[in-house]
């Protein structure tokens, strides 16, 4: 039992602290609306090398835990960084697996993305990423493949995101098989986790953003922030933003367990879960809440200033939505945590490469 | 971050569950809400004699202070009679932190034996949130100290053998200043005790003092100190000692039940998507409230005074337990109004109790509004609004 971060983990969070505060931020935010892409920034991020830490040290990458993303990624949504960072890593670490990650790529001069839902009717929609990542990586049934070309044009959207659809056809074929279909399940758990942990970093700023401006503004001849009713808005906001935190490294720890072939369980009678797809899916709907909520009564404490433009609060205020609902509708989230919970006791296993086949085209 | 315990943490909670699944029969259980006190002497009795309370006193002893969270948390999840034991253990906390040898010796070494009980004397009719504007007396006589007065929800006075009484001292300083702090024994003249019956089926009391004379001996913390006994003794209370994972058995139960229970749509009750939704936020928030929870026992563990982090936890449990329970009565119907005992009651009746005992949790211990105040000012750095 540890509660603290390593002293890895802290020099890896003071650092991109330092980073994401003097290279983005929400002017920089704004400069990169519509598209949601901050191409300057990404630029600097590679010269960091955080584009290609998740993978493994064997295959050229930073061989960081799930753990020490969740780090660098809090701190890149607490300053809102326009940057494809979360789906980068996560598909740098499935396509690693498949043994298909390449130095661009690694080194984060390619960006690749991931198609986080089903694929319909030959397209991969609203691709969070798609419209700035040349390379995708997508499941089609129970196949992994490679999209690859010009970025899809971007659908104008709530979060800023850069969102496009993506078509599947002359995709190459990664691997296939229950094997590809589970690399695929764990890289979408720990988009999950890394999402959640983004959105905990907008929680973060967008109460300091509510518990800032409450001390500054005046109304009555007093801070309105002296106000009970005020205070008590953003009272139940710290429980919510580091519970979490809490569970969403607490998903991250039960996913690196995986790697190391550590199964879980998921017991809810006993309120005992360690169980990675379970304790993934749970932080993404806490994040998300979270996230939702702190956003909301932060930004009705700005009172009409929240509302305009001008002030940042708003920025945040539509990327924790857009976060939150981008892979599914949180209620469906919890519907398929159910399937997860209700059916006993289950444990993810860790991906397996060496059974994973490449190579084809389709 | 780890969230795996120690091995000897890991053995520690299998010894807890075997106890449970020993001890805490259905005649335990019964009888605890049948008398509407949580406090069973022989089951904290064996609790003791199998050295199970050995780390449960806050900040005494070698013991992993992660026991501490491990055993009330065990049988908070089991459904177990612990809301006596945990307030017995509390004083015996603030005893460790503040009391004198003739205190250790008296009473907290005796508390270690499960054989004895506290409780808790702070709330007055007409004084709960603003405690410090107590006016129960207590006048110095000689060595002695006369105490005239009357405390509310002294719950379990009706089975204790000391309470800890907060009492004015100083009229004439500013209210926080001019309180003391006394250990008293229950069987003092002058002590009775008056049930309180709840909606819930809790028993709680009301106490008066009529005269009731200790000695200086008995005195806890210093004279006109008895505002920072409070202090140690709230952050002990807040959190750590249970109290924050009271959706968990009910989340058994109604799956339980849900599982075999036919829904009006057809089907099994299991089987319905806004329920299964429900189950899994609560799942969700029975996870997020376990942490934070585990987190002050952390801080606790590690040298801390987690106050701020048991009011986090606290507001966070209490309102989801509170909303999961408005939840799941519905869903119930009219088999969820149905109380213990009763033929076609859902989830055996302890939906019905859920939702008679999810009220108070939001009051006692420090009421919602309080502990958002507490977080408000101390953890926001907002100004004071009083």
């Amino acid at each position: 039992m540890d509660l603290d971060l390593t002293e890895d983990q802290e020099a890896i969070r003071d650092v991109f602290a330092d980073f994401f505060s003097s290279e983005t931020g929400p002017e920089r935010a704004r400069d990169a609306e519509p598209l949601g892409f901050d191409s300057r920034a990404w630029d600097r991020l590679i010269e960091t090398g955080a584009p290609g830490m998740g993978v493994g040290e064997s295959r050229g990458g930073g061989g960081a835990t799930l753990a020490d993303l969740t780090v660098v990624v809090e701190e890149a949504g607490a300053h809102i960084a326009a940057l494809p960072l979360v789906d980068h890593m996560v598909a740098t670490r499935l396509l690693a697996t498949v043994g298909a990650c390449d130095d661009d790529v690694l080194a984060g001069t390619t960006i690749v993305g991931l198609a986080i839902r089903p694929a319909q009717d030959g397209t991969a929609r609203t691709v969070p990423t798609g419209a700035v990542a040349r390379q995708v990586v997508a499941l089609d049934g129970d196949v992994l493949v490679l999209i690859e070309g010009d970025p899809g044009a971007h659908l104008e959207n709530h979060g800023c995101l850069p969102l496009a659809h993506r078509r599947l056809a002359g995709a190459t074929v990664l691997a296939d098989g229950p094997d590809a279909a589970g690399a695929y399940r764990r890289a979408l758990d720990e988009w999950r986790t890394l999402t959640a942990s983004t959105l905990v970093g907008i929680t973060r700023t967008a109460l300091d953003l509510g518990v800032g401006y409450v001390k500054e503004r005046h109304q009555f001849g007093r801070p309105i922030g002296s106000f009970q009713a005020i205070q008590h808005l953003l009272a139940d906001l710290p429980g919510l933003l580091d519970g979490a935190r809490l569970l969403t490294a607490k998903a991250a720890w039960a996913g690196d367990r995986a790697v190391a072939g550590q199964t879980g369980v998921a017991d809810i009678g006993d309120n005992e879960i360690t169980d990675f797809a379970t304790l993934a899916c749970m932080a993404l709907v806490s994040a998300g809440e979270a996230a939702t909520t702190a956003t909301d009564r932060s930004l009705h404490v700005h009172g009409g200033y929240g509302f305009s433009e001008e002030y940042d609060i708003q920025l945040y205020f539509r990327r924790a939505r857009a976060l939150s609902v981008v892979l599914d509708d949180p209620a469906r989230e919890c519907r398929r945590l159910a399937d997860l919970l209700l059916a006993g006791p289950s444990t993810s296993s860790p991906p397996d490469a060496d059974h994973l086949t490449s190579g084809a085209t389709r | 971050m780890d969230f795996s315990l120690s091995p000897g943490a890991v053995e520690f909670r299998a010894e807890v569950k075997a106890f449970i699944a020993d001890h805490l029969t259905t005649e335990v259980v019964d009888q605890m809400h049948a008398t509407g006190t949580f406090n069973d002497k022989a089951f904290n009795a064996a609790l003791a004699d199998a050295g199970l309370l050995a780390g449960a006193v806050p900040g005494y002893g070698d013991r992993d202070p992660i026991e501490l969270y491990l055993l009330f948390n065990e049988l908070e999840k089991a459904g177990a009679p612990y809301d006596g034991l945990a307030v017995t253990m509390l004083v015996a906390g603030v005893i460790n932190a503040v009391g004198t040898d003739f205190h250790r010796s008296r009473v907290l070494e005796k508390l270690l034996t499960g054989r004895f009980n506290c409780c808790l004397g702070y709330s007055e009719p007409d004084h709960g949130s603003d405690v410090a504007s107590i006016t129960t007396k207590a006048v110095r006589d000689g060595d002695e100290w006369v105490i005239t007065g009357q405390k509310m929800w002294t719950t379990m006075a009706h089975v204790s053998d000391w309470v800890i009484l907060l009492t004015r001292t100083n009229p004439d300083v500013p209210r926080h200043k001019g309180l003391t702090m006394f250990l008293v024994p229950m069987d003092t003249p002058g002590i009775e005790v008056q049930p309180v019956p709840t909606m819930a089926t809790e028993r709680t009391n009301a106490t008066f003092y009529d005269d009731v004379r200790v000695g200086d001996e008995w005195r806890l913390g210093e004279v006109d100190g008895g505002w920072a006994v409070m202090g140690v003794a709230l952050a002990f209370e807040r959190g750590v000692m249970g109290g924050t994972n009271p959706a968990v058995p009910l989340l058994r139960h109604v799956r339980d039940w849900a599982t075999g229970a036919t829904s009006p749509d057809g089907g099994t009750m299991l089987s319905d998507p806004l329920l299964r939704e429900r189950l899994a936020r609560t799942a969700i928030a029975n996870q997020v409230s376990q942490l934070l929870t585990l987190r002050a026992a952390w801080i606790a563990a590690t040298g801390g005074l987690p106050g701020l982090e048991g009011s986090m936890a606290k507001l966070y449990a209490t309102g989801r337990y509170q909303q999961a329970v408005a939840w799941f009565q519905e869903m119930a119907g009219a088999e969820g109004l149905l109380a213990f005992g009763v033929e076609d009651a859902a989830a055996g009746g302890w939906i019905d109790y859920d939702a008679r005992h999810a009220p108070v949790t939001t009051i006692y211990g420090g009421t919602t509004e309080i502990n958002r105040n507490n977080v408000a000012e101390r953890h926001l750095g907002l100004p004071r609004d009083r």
